[in-house]
């Protein structure tokens, strides 16, 4: 069952994650940046108010799941994890996408401890998400298996093929989380393959959809509450700003993947950025 | 040696009810057990668990992708998920899922996959799977057995649940004859996953086989022998991974090898032998029996391993033409 952090104590979590963010990618050189930003709100509320897990155990066969779909994110995802407790923030910053790393660009549930699955190859998350709320149900364990999808994803036809059967198996411990940030590698999704009315494609699935925006955390935290107290399978479709944090990225395909500079100085002006920001 | 097609009763021996049989028997035993399909419940006879346990079966309808993807979430959970589908789908249709969802994560999921090879016949190339032992093989984490019958089907079905990560098995249509005569018979006693079985000793060529046309291989034996060839037949029945250390023994004894399989000559059987020998530098002639790169024509499958020489009267003919290959001279010396 969800905690109860304040919405003020998850802001200040994401912004730290998008500080995270940055300072990952610059140590990297590059990285996704503009999905990770666009979800980071959803990441955090969730692993810091909803999700029912325990990083000292993180196998524990009645946790929640959550599978990050969108896997090109591990760059949200992974520190995401480390902040709450199942890794060494330090040493992901530090080592991310560097050889024989256990962290890269997409993440590997072999290496990453609390990642429930790898990912990467988009359109394999909402299929296992299925998997495992089946399998739960069998076990008789009423835990809750979250899934979070990019909305470019959404044009793999994987994902209407697991959300046929999320609804025909009836599914009530499922929560897709679609990360409707608008823009994919190519460009904006309706001038790539369109997808409006998505509310209504994933509704006439079987979906019951639930939603907001994505990068407002009061919105995200009373629509996860909703989300756990309805009978599934339920769809967020949460509407965010792609790159959202740093005003030079945000709305942008461009931001899919960027860097923030080669110098500590050209960094330091995106950290600052995100530091003296509302949210 | 067990019956042969015209006699054989498909529908109660097949390699596919036999393992949906098995599967059912092992699930009463076995909580973990839980089945998956698309839409081929009957066909490929995974139903049989189903209609022993309605609960531990799930059918996803016809969407191989989602079937892949979800027995690898029922793997994350703690099940051992059996998926099955045609073998072109399962390895075409759902092969990313199988390769990044079940064996990236060396997820327990096996993959019993029917209607391999030609056996589909008048299907014809949509249906026809002459791909999967190539795809499979290089797969990283995957075990690949081609069992030669039914009751090799329920053995490695067994045997397949202590085999850490993912399983792909492929069997045929299920109107195969039988290779054994019983679960019980001294080959079976014997298999083991990853460890040839010699059918029959010899001296002057091996003919080494996987999956239905193994039967064939080892009528041909006995056919080269009436004809004064001492021909030695290994069941090669795990295709990954390989058992190298025959393979070397028979290139040392025998200096002449042919492989036979229902399956292009690329990729599968011959390759996976070719790739052992050339390694070990032994010499020795190979010949590769097998669908010769194309896409085969629709037609009884009985007829279509006569055309590409799978059956016992083509798998003796090529033996024949390999007998009559000059070994280069050499004394050898310098192997042992």
């Amino acid at each position: 069952m969800p905690n109860n952090v304040s919405v003020a104590e998850l802001k200040a979590k994401a912004k730290e994650l998008r500080l995270n963010i940055v300072q990952t990618t610059f140590n990297a050189t590059s990285g996704h940046v503009g999905g990770s930003m666009s979800s980071a709100d959803m990441l955090i509320a969730l692993y810091f108010k909803y999700l029912n897990v325990d990083p000292k155990n993180p196998d524990w066969d009645e946790r929640d799941r959550f599978v990050m779909s969108k896997g090109h994110c591990a760059l949200a995802y992974v520190p995401c994890l480390a902040m709450r407790g199942y890794l060494d923030l330090n040493e992901v910053m530090r080592n991310f996408n560097k050889t024989e790393s256990a962290y890269g660009m997409h993440p590997d549930s072999k290496k990453i401890r609390g990642c429930d699955a790898s990912t990467g190859s988009l359109g394999h998350g909402l299929p296992m998400a299925v998997g495992m709320a089946l399998g739960l149900r069998l076990k008789k364990i009423d835990s809750k298996v979250v899934v979070m999808t990019g909305d470019g994803e959404c044009q793999e036809g994987s994902n209407w093929e697991a959300a046929m059967s999320a609804a025909h198996f009836g599914l009530k411990n499922l929560i897709w989380i679609i990360d409707r940030n608008h823009f994919e590698i190519d460009g904006n999704t309706e001038d790539v393959m369109s997808l409006e009315p998505l509310d209504k494609k994933v509704e006439a699935f079987g979906f019951k959809v639930l939603k907001c925006n994505g990068n407002k955390m009061e919105e995200v935290d009373k629509t996860l509450a909703e989300a756990w107290a309805t009978e599934g399978p339920v769809c967020i479709i949460s509407d965010t700003v792609k790159g959202y944090g740093v005003k030079q990225y945000e709305g942008k395909a461009t931001s899919h993947y960027c860097s923030f500079g080669a110098e500590e100085s050209e960094v330091k002006k995106f950290i600052d950025e995100i530091k003296n920001r509302e949210f | 040696m067990g019956t042969a097609w015209n006699v054989y009763d498909g529908n109660k021996m097949s390699s596919g009810a036999m393992y949906g049989r098995t599967l059912a028997e092992l699930a009463a035993k076995d909580p973990r057990i839980v089945g998956v399909t698309a839409d081929l419940a009957k066909s490929t006879n995974i139903g049989l668990l189903g209609e022993a346990f309605p609960d531990r079966l799930f059918n996803v309808g016809i969407a191989e992708q989602n079937l892949f993807g979800v027995a690898a979430g029922l793997a994350k959970v703690g099940f051992i998920p059996f998926a099955s589908t045609f073998a072109i789908f399962a390895c075409l249709r759902g092969g990313e899922q199988i390769r990044t969802d079940a064996a990236y994560q060396k997820l327990p999921v096996k993959v019993i996959a029917t209607h391999g090879g030609v056996s589909f016949g008048a299907a014809g190339s949509t249906h026809h799977c002459i791909e999967d032992f190539a795809i499979m093989r290089a797969i990283p984490n995957m075990t690949v057995v081609i069992p030669a019958d039914a009751y090799e089907t329920a053995i490695a079905v067994k045997q397949c649940i202590d085999v850490p990560g993912p399983f792909y098995l492929r069997v045929g249509r299920g109107m195969e004859p039988l290779l054994h005569e019983s679960e019980e018979d001294k080959w079976c006693k014997e298999f083991k996953i990853g460890k040839a079985m010699t059918l029959k000793e010899g001296n002057d060529v091996t003919i080494i086989a996987c999956g239905v046309p193994t039967r064939d291989a080892y009528i041909a034996g006995d056919m080269l022998e009436e004809q004064g060839v001492s021909a030695q037949v290994i069941n090669m029945h795990t295709l990954k991974p390989i058992d190298e250390e025959a393979i070397i023994e028979a290139a040392v004894k025998t200096r002449r090898i042919v492989t036979v399989e229902e399956h292009n000559v690329i990729g599968g059987l011959g390759d996976a032998v070719a790739s052992v020998l050339a390694q070990s530098g032994k010499r020795c002639i190979l010949t590769k029996i097998g669908i010769p790169d194309e896409f085969g024509p629709i037609g009884k499958p009985e007829d279509l391993y006569a055309k590409y020489k799978l059956s016992s009267q083509g798998i003796m003919e090529t033996v024949m033409e390999i007998m009559g290959k000059e070994i280069e001279e050499d004394d050898w010396s310098d192997e042992d």
